[in-house]
Protein backbone atom coordinates (compact mmCIF):
# COMPACT_ATOMS: atom_id res chain seq x y z
CA UNK A 1 0.00 0.00 0.00
CA UNK A 2 1.46 3.44 -1.13
CA UNK A 3 0.50 6.34 0.93
CA UNK A 4 0.90 9.82 -0.51
CA UNK A 5 0.39 13.00 1.11
CA UNK A 6 2.94 15.37 -0.56
CA UNK A 7 3.55 19.27 -1.69
CA UNK A 8 6.29 20.56 -3.93
CA UNK A 9 6.27 23.93 -5.51
CA UNK A 10 9.15 24.26 -8.93
CA UNK A 11 8.91 27.56 -10.12
CA UNK A 12 5.53 28.94 -11.06
CA UNK A 13 4.31 25.36 -10.60
CA UNK A 14 2.42 23.81 -7.41
CA UNK A 15 2.04 20.45 -6.94
CA UNK A 16 -0.37 18.98 -4.09
CA UNK A 17 -1.35 15.70 -4.15
CA UNK A 18 -2.81 13.20 -1.10
CA UNK A 19 -3.89 9.53 -2.00
CA UNK A 20 -3.78 6.00 -1.15
CA UNK A 21 -3.18 3.43 -3.67
CA UNK A 22 -3.98 -0.45 -2.77
CA UNK A 23 -4.59 -1.89 -6.42
CA UNK A 24 -2.48 -3.96 -8.49
CA UNK A 25 -2.15 -1.05 -10.66
CA UNK A 26 -2.52 2.76 -9.74
CA UNK A 27 -3.05 4.05 -13.27
CA UNK A 28 -1.81 8.21 -12.92
CA UNK A 29 -3.64 10.04 -15.23
CA UNK A 30 -3.46 13.84 -16.42
CA UNK A 31 -2.56 16.14 -19.69
CA UNK A 32 1.18 16.77 -20.03
CA UNK A 33 2.23 19.24 -17.65
CA UNK A 34 -0.62 18.26 -15.17
CA UNK A 35 2.78 17.18 -12.52
CA UNK A 36 2.55 13.42 -13.37
CA UNK A 37 6.31 13.31 -13.36
CA UNK A 38 7.30 15.65 -10.96
CA UNK A 39 4.86 13.47 -8.15
CA UNK A 40 6.14 10.01 -9.62
CA UNK A 41 9.91 11.34 -9.44
CA UNK A 42 9.17 12.19 -5.41
CA UNK A 43 7.85 8.60 -5.24
CA UNK A 44 11.04 7.60 -6.10
CA UNK A 45 13.07 9.86 -4.31
CA UNK A 46 14.32 11.61 -7.02
CA UNK A 47 13.17 14.79 -5.62
CA UNK A 48 12.32 15.78 -2.63
CA UNK A 49 8.53 17.16 -1.37
CA UNK A 50 8.75 20.51 0.29
CA UNK A 51 6.11 18.75 2.79
CA UNK A 52 4.09 16.31 3.72
CA UNK A 53 5.00 12.07 3.78
CA UNK A 54 5.23 9.17 1.44
CA UNK A 55 5.22 6.02 3.05
CA UNK A 56 5.07 2.11 1.12
CA UNK A 57 3.43 -0.34 3.21
CA UNK A 58 5.20 -0.02 7.00
CA UNK A 59 7.76 1.82 5.57
CA UNK A 60 8.15 5.58 5.77
CA UNK A 61 10.08 6.90 2.91
CA UNK A 62 9.44 10.77 3.22
CA UNK A 63 8.96 13.09 6.09
CA UNK A 64 9.37 16.14 6.51
CA UNK A 65 7.80 17.24 9.78
CA UNK A 66 10.40 14.01 10.92
CA UNK A 67 13.49 15.11 8.60
CA UNK A 68 13.43 11.62 6.65
CA UNK A 69 14.17 11.21 3.23
CA UNK A 70 15.21 7.60 2.20
CA UNK A 71 17.54 8.00 -0.66
CA UNK A 72 16.15 6.85 -4.59
CA UNK A 73 19.05 3.63 -3.64
CA UNK A 74 17.33 2.48 -0.53
CA UNK A 75 13.76 2.80 -1.66
CA UNK A 76 13.68 -0.47 -3.89
CA UNK A 77 11.23 1.22 -5.97
CA UNK A 78 11.69 0.43 -9.41
CA UNK A 79 11.72 2.91 -12.07
CA UNK A 80 11.03 2.50 -16.10
CA UNK A 81 11.28 6.00 -17.75
CA UNK A 82 9.83 6.98 -21.16
CA UNK A 83 13.02 7.08 -22.54
CA UNK A 84 14.10 3.15 -21.20
CA UNK A 85 17.58 4.67 -19.86
CA UNK A 86 19.57 1.71 -20.74
CA UNK A 87 23.02 1.59 -19.78
CA UNK A 88 24.61 2.21 -23.21
CA UNK A 89 28.28 0.54 -22.44
CA UNK A 90 26.68 -2.28 -21.20
CA UNK A 91 24.98 -5.34 -22.94
CA UNK A 92 21.28 -6.43 -22.39
CA UNK A 93 22.39 -9.12 -19.61
CA UNK A 94 24.47 -6.62 -17.95
CA UNK A 95 21.50 -4.10 -17.92
CA UNK A 96 19.50 -6.67 -16.68
CA UNK A 97 21.70 -7.73 -13.97
CA UNK A 98 23.09 -4.37 -12.66
CA UNK A 99 20.35 -4.23 -9.97
CA UNK A 100 20.65 -7.00 -8.49
CA UNK A 101 24.31 -6.68 -8.41
CA UNK A 102 23.75 -3.05 -7.24
CA UNK A 103 21.62 -4.08 -4.10
CA UNK A 104 24.16 -7.36 -3.48
CA UNK A 105 20.68 -9.75 -4.15
CA UNK A 106 22.12 -13.10 -4.81
CA UNK A 107 21.59 -14.82 -8.49
CA UNK A 108 18.19 -15.93 -9.11
CA UNK A 109 18.29 -17.83 -12.34
CA UNK A 110 14.77 -18.94 -12.41
CA UNK A 111 13.69 -15.26 -11.57
CA UNK A 112 15.89 -13.98 -14.72
CA UNK A 113 14.56 -16.86 -16.79
CA UNK A 114 10.90 -15.94 -15.87
CA UNK A 115 11.39 -12.43 -16.51
CA UNK A 116 13.33 -12.78 -19.93
CA UNK A 117 11.03 -15.33 -21.28
CA UNK A 118 7.89 -12.90 -19.77
CA UNK A 119 9.34 -9.95 -21.93
CA UNK A 120 10.26 -11.86 -24.78
CA UNK A 121 13.94 -10.74 -24.81
CA UNK A 122 16.02 -14.09 -24.39
CA UNK A 123 17.59 -13.59 -28.24
CA UNK A 124 18.86 -9.60 -27.27
CA UNK A 125 20.76 -10.70 -24.30
CA UNK A 126 24.30 -10.05 -25.50
CA UNK A 127 23.37 -6.90 -27.65
CA UNK A 128 24.03 -3.47 -26.83
CA UNK A 129 21.06 -0.94 -25.99
CA UNK A 130 22.33 1.07 -29.82
CA UNK A 131 21.54 -1.59 -31.84
CA UNK A 132 17.82 -2.16 -29.89
CA UNK A 133 14.53 -0.83 -31.10
CA UNK A 134 12.37 1.47 -29.22
CA UNK A 135 10.25 -1.37 -28.18
CA UNK A 136 12.59 -3.68 -27.27
CA UNK A 137 14.71 -0.99 -25.11
CA UNK A 138 11.64 -0.55 -23.19
CA UNK A 139 10.91 -4.41 -22.54
CA UNK A 140 14.77 -4.67 -21.84
CA UNK A 141 13.87 -1.37 -19.42
CA UNK A 142 11.12 -3.45 -17.83
CA UNK A 143 12.77 -6.68 -16.87
CA UNK A 144 15.53 -4.78 -15.71
CA UNK A 145 13.55 -2.77 -13.10
CA UNK A 146 11.69 -6.26 -12.32
CA UNK A 147 14.68 -8.22 -11.63
CA UNK A 148 16.15 -5.09 -9.10
CA UNK A 149 13.31 -6.68 -6.84
CA UNK A 150 10.87 -3.47 -6.45
CA UNK A 151 8.43 -3.56 -3.68
CA UNK A 152 6.71 -0.80 -6.12
CA UNK A 153 7.08 -0.26 -9.81
CA UNK A 154 6.95 3.14 -11.32
CA UNK A 155 5.86 3.23 -15.23
CA UNK A 156 6.39 6.55 -16.74
CA UNK A 157 4.93 6.79 -19.78
CA UNK A 158 6.81 3.85 -21.15
CA UNK A 159 4.53 3.42 -24.42
CA UNK A 160 5.04 7.50 -24.96
CA UNK A 161 7.97 7.36 -27.21
CA UNK A 162 6.57 4.23 -28.91
CA UNK A 163 4.16 4.75 -32.53
CA UNK A 164 0.78 3.29 -32.46
CA UNK A 165 2.27 -0.42 -33.88
CA UNK A 166 4.66 -0.73 -30.81
CA UNK A 167 2.34 0.58 -28.36
CA UNK A 168 0.34 -2.33 -29.49
CA UNK A 169 3.50 -4.71 -29.31
CA UNK A 170 3.96 -3.86 -25.71
CA UNK A 171 0.97 -3.67 -24.15
CA UNK A 172 0.18 -7.70 -23.90
CA UNK A 173 3.83 -7.58 -21.84
CA UNK A 174 2.35 -5.40 -19.70
CA UNK A 175 -0.59 -6.79 -19.23
CA UNK A 176 1.43 -10.11 -18.40
CA UNK A 177 3.36 -8.21 -16.16
CA UNK A 178 0.29 -7.01 -14.21
CA UNK A 179 -1.06 -10.63 -13.86
CA UNK A 180 1.73 -12.36 -13.29
CA UNK A 181 4.90 -10.43 -11.82
CA UNK A 182 2.94 -9.37 -8.41
CA UNK A 183 4.84 -5.82 -7.93
CA UNK A 184 1.90 -3.45 -7.37
CA UNK A 185 2.60 -0.27 -9.83
CA UNK A 186 2.17 2.93 -10.20
CA UNK A 187 1.28 3.73 -14.39
CA UNK A 188 1.40 7.00 -15.78
CA UNK A 189 -0.07 8.09 -18.77
CA UNK A 190 -2.08 11.10 -20.47
CA UNK A 191 -4.18 7.99 -22.90
CA UNK A 192 -7.87 6.64 -20.90
CA UNK A 193 -7.40 3.80 -23.54
CA UNK A 194 -4.07 2.10 -22.17
CA UNK A 195 -5.25 2.80 -18.60
CA UNK A 196 -8.61 1.19 -19.09
CA UNK A 197 -6.53 -2.02 -19.97
CA UNK A 198 -4.11 -1.56 -17.52
CA UNK A 199 -5.19 0.18 -14.65
CA UNK A 200 -7.42 -1.40 -11.75
CA UNK A 201 -7.52 2.19 -9.85
CA UNK A 202 -7.20 5.87 -10.96
CA UNK A 203 -5.79 8.45 -9.67
CA UNK A 204 -6.51 11.90 -12.00
CA UNK A 205 -4.23 14.82 -11.97
CA UNK A 206 -4.99 18.28 -13.71
CA UNK A 207 -2.48 21.06 -13.46
CA UNK A 208 -0.88 20.01 -9.96
CA UNK A 209 -3.93 19.10 -8.05
CA UNK A 210 -5.92 15.72 -7.81
CA UNK A 211 -9.38 16.17 -9.52
CA UNK A 212 -10.40 12.93 -9.65
CA UNK A 213 -10.01 9.21 -7.37
CA UNK A 214 -11.68 5.80 -7.85
CA UNK A 215 -11.77 2.74 -10.57
CA UNK A 216 -11.48 3.53 -13.89
CA UNK A 217 -15.14 4.43 -14.54
CA UNK A 218 -13.60 7.63 -13.36
CA UNK A 219 -12.44 7.59 -16.54
CA UNK A 220 -15.41 8.05 -18.76
CA UNK A 221 -16.04 11.24 -20.67
CA UNK A 222 -12.37 12.09 -20.55
CA UNK A 223 -10.79 12.78 -24.15
CA UNK A 224 -8.75 9.82 -25.48
CA UNK B 1 72.21 13.08 -39.29
CA UNK B 2 74.58 10.96 -36.72
CA UNK B 3 73.49 8.53 -33.92
CA UNK B 4 71.73 9.28 -30.76
CA UNK B 5 74.26 9.82 -28.12
CA UNK B 6 74.35 8.39 -24.70
CA UNK B 7 73.98 11.71 -22.81
CA UNK B 8 70.71 12.32 -25.07
CA UNK B 9 69.39 9.23 -24.33
CA UNK B 10 69.56 10.20 -20.74
CA UNK B 11 67.58 13.48 -21.05
CA UNK B 12 64.80 11.49 -23.48
CA UNK B 13 64.39 8.77 -20.82
CA UNK B 14 64.45 10.95 -17.95
CA UNK B 15 61.91 13.07 -19.86
CA UNK B 16 59.48 10.00 -20.15
CA UNK B 17 59.67 9.11 -16.79
CA UNK B 18 58.81 12.60 -15.76
CA UNK B 19 56.27 12.42 -17.68
CA UNK B 20 54.79 9.35 -16.99
CA UNK B 21 55.15 9.87 -13.11
CA UNK B 22 53.19 13.05 -13.57
CA UNK B 23 50.57 12.17 -15.52
CA UNK B 24 49.47 8.97 -13.12
CA UNK B 25 49.82 10.82 -10.01
CA UNK B 26 47.85 13.81 -11.37
CA UNK B 27 45.21 11.78 -12.83
CA UNK B 28 43.62 10.88 -9.74
CA UNK B 29 43.22 14.19 -8.39
CA UNK B 30 42.33 15.34 -11.90
CA UNK B 31 39.04 13.37 -12.18
CA UNK B 32 38.44 14.49 -8.66
CA UNK B 33 38.42 18.31 -9.39
CA UNK B 34 36.93 17.63 -12.81
CA UNK B 35 33.67 15.73 -11.34
CA UNK B 36 33.65 18.15 -8.73
CA UNK B 37 33.46 21.12 -11.58
CA UNK B 38 31.12 19.14 -13.62
CA UNK B 39 28.86 18.15 -11.01
CA UNK B 40 28.45 20.14 -7.99
CA UNK B 41 27.75 23.31 -7.42
CA UNK B 42 29.83 24.75 -4.15
CA UNK B 43 31.03 28.55 -2.99
CA UNK B 44 33.86 29.50 -4.51
CA UNK B 45 33.50 27.00 -7.25
CA UNK B 46 34.75 29.92 -9.81
CA UNK B 47 37.11 30.86 -7.83
CA UNK B 48 38.87 26.81 -7.88
CA UNK B 49 38.34 26.71 -11.48
CA UNK B 50 40.31 29.71 -12.20
CA UNK B 51 42.96 28.54 -9.75
CA UNK B 52 43.26 25.31 -11.89
CA UNK B 53 43.74 27.25 -15.07
CA UNK B 54 46.24 29.51 -13.59
CA UNK B 55 49.14 27.64 -14.60
CA UNK B 56 47.79 27.64 -18.21
CA UNK B 57 48.12 31.42 -18.39
CA UNK B 58 51.12 32.54 -15.82
CA UNK B 59 54.20 32.97 -16.68
CA UNK B 60 55.92 29.32 -16.11
CA UNK B 61 58.99 31.04 -14.31
CA UNK B 62 56.49 32.19 -12.09
CA UNK B 63 54.86 28.91 -11.15
CA UNK B 64 58.31 27.66 -11.21
CA UNK B 65 59.10 30.19 -8.20
CA UNK B 66 56.48 29.81 -6.70
CA UNK B 67 56.65 26.19 -6.16
CA UNK B 68 60.59 26.54 -5.22
CA UNK B 69 58.95 28.75 -2.45
CA UNK B 70 56.35 26.40 -1.36
CA UNK B 71 58.38 23.05 -2.45
CA UNK B 72 62.03 24.28 -2.11
CA UNK B 73 64.52 22.60 1.25
CA UNK B 74 64.13 25.21 3.51
CA UNK B 75 60.25 26.25 2.16
CA UNK B 76 57.34 25.44 4.38
CA UNK B 77 55.86 22.46 2.77
CA UNK B 78 58.71 21.16 1.64
CA UNK B 79 60.62 20.63 4.40
CA UNK B 80 57.59 19.20 6.13
CA UNK B 81 57.74 16.62 3.35
CA UNK B 82 61.31 15.44 3.37
CA UNK B 83 61.24 15.60 7.78
CA UNK B 84 57.90 13.54 7.90
CA UNK B 85 58.17 11.85 4.72
CA UNK B 86 61.59 11.83 3.40
CA UNK B 87 60.12 13.20 0.13
CA UNK B 88 62.58 15.52 -1.49
CA UNK B 89 61.29 17.86 -4.31
CA UNK B 90 64.19 20.31 -5.17
CA UNK B 91 66.83 19.84 -7.86
CA UNK B 92 65.62 16.17 -7.49
CA UNK B 93 63.66 14.68 -10.89
CA UNK B 94 60.86 14.44 -8.76
CA UNK B 95 60.94 17.81 -8.59
CA UNK B 96 60.89 18.25 -12.09
CA UNK B 97 57.97 15.70 -12.02
CA UNK B 98 56.17 17.97 -9.52
CA UNK B 99 56.52 21.12 -11.93
CA UNK B 100 55.59 18.36 -15.10
CA UNK B 101 51.90 17.67 -13.38
CA UNK B 102 51.41 21.15 -12.38
CA UNK B 103 51.73 22.90 -15.75
CA UNK B 104 49.96 20.27 -17.41
CA UNK B 105 46.85 20.03 -14.76
CA UNK B 106 44.50 22.06 -16.87
CA UNK B 107 44.84 20.45 -19.90
CA UNK B 108 44.81 17.33 -17.96
CA UNK B 109 41.46 18.48 -16.12
CA UNK B 110 39.41 19.92 -19.29
CA UNK B 111 38.82 16.88 -21.26
CA UNK B 112 37.89 14.62 -18.10
CA UNK B 113 35.31 17.15 -17.38
CA UNK B 114 33.87 17.57 -20.77
CA UNK B 115 33.48 13.77 -20.92
CA UNK B 116 32.03 14.15 -16.97
CA UNK B 117 28.98 17.04 -18.57
CA UNK B 118 28.73 14.80 -21.08
CA UNK B 119 27.53 11.63 -19.87
CA UNK B 120 23.77 11.60 -19.16
CA UNK B 121 22.57 12.39 -15.93
CA UNK B 122 19.36 10.53 -16.31
CA UNK B 123 21.54 7.53 -16.72
CA UNK B 124 22.71 8.32 -13.41
CA UNK B 125 19.25 8.64 -11.97
CA UNK B 126 18.36 5.37 -13.27
CA UNK B 127 20.98 3.65 -11.73
CA UNK B 128 20.34 4.81 -7.81
CA UNK B 129 16.59 3.65 -8.35
CA UNK B 130 18.31 0.26 -9.14
CA UNK B 131 19.79 0.34 -5.77
CA UNK B 132 23.39 1.92 -6.66
CA UNK B 133 24.61 4.29 -4.01
CA UNK B 134 26.32 7.67 -5.13
CA UNK B 135 29.50 5.81 -5.10
CA UNK B 136 28.64 3.09 -7.02
CA UNK B 137 26.64 5.31 -9.98
CA UNK B 138 29.87 7.23 -10.30
CA UNK B 139 32.03 3.40 -10.31
CA UNK B 140 29.54 1.83 -12.75
CA UNK B 141 27.95 4.61 -15.00
CA UNK B 142 30.34 7.99 -14.97
CA UNK B 143 33.76 6.86 -14.91
CA UNK B 144 32.96 3.95 -17.65
CA UNK B 145 31.18 6.63 -19.67
CA UNK B 146 34.12 9.26 -19.31
CA UNK B 147 36.76 6.70 -19.46
CA UNK B 148 37.82 7.75 -23.30
CA UNK B 149 37.41 11.34 -22.12
CA UNK B 150 39.82 10.47 -19.36
CA UNK B 151 42.02 9.06 -21.42
CA UNK B 152 42.75 11.61 -23.67
CA UNK B 153 43.18 14.22 -20.76
CA UNK B 154 45.74 12.03 -19.67
CA UNK B 155 47.43 11.83 -22.99
CA UNK B 156 47.25 15.65 -24.14
CA UNK B 157 48.53 16.12 -20.07
CA UNK B 158 51.31 13.57 -21.09
CA UNK B 159 51.92 15.97 -23.77
CA UNK B 160 52.19 18.95 -21.94
CA UNK B 161 54.41 17.76 -19.27
CA UNK B 162 57.12 16.05 -21.70
CA UNK B 163 57.48 20.03 -23.12
CA UNK B 164 57.64 21.84 -19.95
CA UNK B 165 60.77 23.49 -19.94
CA UNK B 166 59.78 27.25 -18.23
CA UNK B 167 58.70 26.10 -14.65
CA UNK B 168 60.92 22.93 -14.69
CA UNK B 169 64.07 24.89 -15.10
CA UNK B 170 63.05 27.73 -12.48
CA UNK B 171 61.97 25.08 -9.79
CA UNK B 172 64.54 22.18 -9.96
CA UNK B 173 67.29 23.39 -12.65
CA UNK B 174 69.00 22.07 -15.06
CA UNK B 175 70.73 18.78 -13.88
CA UNK B 176 72.67 16.43 -16.34
CA UNK B 177 70.98 12.96 -15.57
CA UNK B 178 68.66 14.21 -12.72
CA UNK B 179 66.36 16.75 -14.20
CA UNK B 180 67.64 17.79 -17.16
CA UNK B 181 64.65 16.48 -19.73
CA UNK B 182 64.57 16.76 -23.64
CA UNK B 183 63.38 20.72 -23.46
CA UNK B 184 66.45 22.06 -20.65
CA UNK B 185 68.94 20.00 -22.58
CA UNK B 186 67.65 21.51 -26.09
CA UNK B 187 68.23 24.80 -24.06
CA UNK B 188 71.95 23.72 -22.90
CA UNK B 189 72.92 22.59 -26.83
CA UNK B 190 72.03 25.54 -28.65
CA UNK B 191 74.18 27.66 -26.09
CA UNK B 192 76.87 25.21 -27.03
CA UNK B 193 79.19 26.49 -29.58
CA UNK B 194 78.82 22.32 -31.61
CA UNK B 195 75.55 21.79 -30.16
CA UNK B 196 73.50 21.91 -33.32
CA UNK B 197 73.36 18.51 -34.52
CA UNK B 198 72.54 17.09 -31.07
CA UNK B 199 70.21 19.94 -30.59
CA UNK B 200 68.17 18.72 -33.83
CA UNK B 201 67.78 15.32 -32.72
CA UNK B 202 66.57 15.66 -29.65
CA UNK B 203 63.93 18.43 -31.39
CA UNK B 204 62.34 15.76 -34.07
CA UNK B 205 62.09 13.35 -30.92
CA UNK B 206 60.04 16.19 -29.21
CA UNK B 207 58.09 16.56 -32.26
CA UNK B 208 57.16 12.54 -32.38
CA UNK B 209 56.67 12.20 -28.89
CA UNK B 210 53.88 15.04 -29.16
CA UNK B 211 52.33 13.81 -32.21
CA UNK B 212 52.02 10.79 -31.24
CA UNK B 213 50.30 11.86 -28.09
CA UNK B 214 48.08 14.00 -29.71
CA UNK B 215 47.02 11.55 -32.40
CA UNK B 216 46.69 9.32 -29.53
CA UNK B 217 44.55 11.97 -27.60
CA UNK B 218 42.36 12.48 -31.07
CA UNK B 219 41.74 8.33 -31.25
CA UNK B 220 40.49 8.55 -27.54
CA UNK B 221 38.12 10.97 -27.84
CA UNK B 222 35.99 9.24 -31.37
CA UNK B 223 35.87 6.58 -28.89
CA UNK B 224 34.42 8.74 -26.33
CA UNK B 225 31.36 9.71 -28.88
CA UNK B 226 31.18 6.41 -30.14
CA UNK B 227 30.85 4.92 -26.57
CA UNK B 228 28.24 7.39 -25.30
CA UNK B 229 26.10 5.98 -28.30
CA UNK B 230 26.24 2.35 -27.29
CA UNK B 231 27.32 1.15 -30.74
Amino acid sequence: MLRVDITKQLGDFALEATFTSEGRVTGLFGASGAGKTTLVNIIAGLLRPDRGTIALDDTVLDDTAGGVHVPPHRRRIGYVFQDARLFPHMNVVENLDYGRRMNRLPDDPVQQKRVTELLDIGHLLDRRPGKLSGGERQRVALGRALLSKPRLLLLDEPLGSLDEGRKVEILPYLVRLRDEANVPMVYVSHDPAELRQLATQIVMLRDGRITALGGVKVLTGTMA
Amino acid sequence: MSEITPAEWTAILLSLRVAVIATLVATPFGIALAWLLARRDFWGKSVLDALVHLPLVLPPVVTGYLLLLSFGRRAPIGAWLADNLGVVFAFRWTGAALACGVMSFPLLVRPIRLSIEAVDRRLEQAASTLGAAPWQVFATVTLPLALPGILAGMVLGFAKAIGEFGATITFVSNIPGETQTIASAIYSLIQTPDGDAAAMRLVLVSIVIAMAALIGSEWFARRALQRLHGN
